[in-house]
């Protein structure tokens, strides 16, 4: 357990270090090292499956985010009004942290999650399906409406992205 | 990079090699969905990685020569019609949306799981060529950008 907050603090000084750093190309490395930290929190709370996923859409991302900030390089213009910015961001973290503590003390206790439709899952998974691996059998037989609405948000970002640059596409 | 001819001598080896094991090894997480962690979504961002490695290394020209943007958004459409194909069969077969139809065979075996298997293709298509043509597209706007 101790791993993971570890890993946890070192996502957040790299996220701060990738809001505080001017040059844009060293950001999204230190935003990528952010994803990277996902990708081990999610190994050490057992979970491959989404492991294997984050790693390879961070990748993905990381390479699209660095084509695109190779070559341009632009100035930060820094503005000097300090009091505006210290009183917006202490009212935004007082309002997150005390929602989020009422979010968090409704919830179950971390390691011991509430299991009234899971737990059927878990015991009937591999009898109802025959298949091995339960996250599988979970996402595409007992909730595979849910993935159909996730193909459909690809499919609506592909299309929104291609019709978006249609027209430079063309010529 | 000055040149939209690619990377140096050495990238353009080594992509040769190591570009048709990144395929195999999306094709791979694709097919044991079902078996070991991976699935469709992973194993379509692989594939679409693996194309991504050979435009990257051989530059644009190459990219434009063998690209078929016809192709891509064939497949991508395919891919979402083959998932709505099959939660439909459930409806005419057996009257439930997404019923598992197809035979299950025995649990450890690669073709078993019914729709599983399938439905890990349709997705492992859709989202290997989207995300491609995402890439592809965005591409293409710089460059017409810098002329």
């Amino acid at each position: 357990m101790i791993e993971l907050y570890i890993i946890l603090i070192l996502m957040i000084i790299a996220a701060m270090a990738s809001i505080y750093i001017e040059d844009l190309l060293s950001s999204v490395i230190a935003l990528g090292a952010v994803g990277f930290g996902i990708t081990l929190a999610f190994l050490f709370l057992k979970a491959p499956d989404l492991a294997i996923t984050q790693l390879v859409v961070e990748i993905l991302s990381l390479i699209i985010l660095i084509k695109a900030t190779i070559k341009s390089n632009r100035d930060i213009n820094k503005e000097k009004n300090y009091i505006s910015y210290i009183f917006l961001a202490s009212f935004f973290i007082i309002a997150f942290l005390y929602f989020g503590y009422k979010a968090i003390s409704e919830l179950p206790k971390f390691g011991f999650p509430i299991t009234k439709v899971s737990s059927f899952y878990i015991r009937e998974g591999l009898n109802k399906t025959k298949a091995v691996n339960l996250v599988s059998s979970i996402i595409l037989d007992f909730r595979a409406y849910d993935t159909l609405g996730e193909a459909i948000v690809l499919f609506t970002s592909v299309v929104g992205v291609l019709s978006v640059l249609r027209r430079n596409n063309e010529k | 990079m000055k040149n939209n001819g690619g990377m140096s001598i050495i990238v353009k080896r080594i992509t040769r090699i190591t570009v048709s094991l990144i395929f195999l090894f999306g094709v791979y997480i694709m097919l044991h969905g079902h078996l070991s962690p991976g699935g469709g979504f992973a194993g379509g961002v692989i594939i679409a990685l693996s194309f991504i490695h050979l435009v990257l290394a051989f530059g644009k020209d190459f990219a434009f020569r063998y690209f078929n943007k016809t192709l891509a958004f064939f497949l991508e459409g395919l891919g979402g019609i083959l998932f709505l194909v099959i939660s439909l069969l459930g409806i005419f077969i057996g009257g439930i949306f997404f019923l598992n139809f197809l035979p299950k065979g025995s649990p450890f075996n690669l073709f078993s799981s019914g729709i599983i298997l399938a439905s890990n293709f349709a997705i492992f298509l859709k989202v290997g060529a989207g995300l491609f043509s995402i890439f592809i597209a965005l591409s293409l706007y710089r460059l017409s950008e810098k002329e």
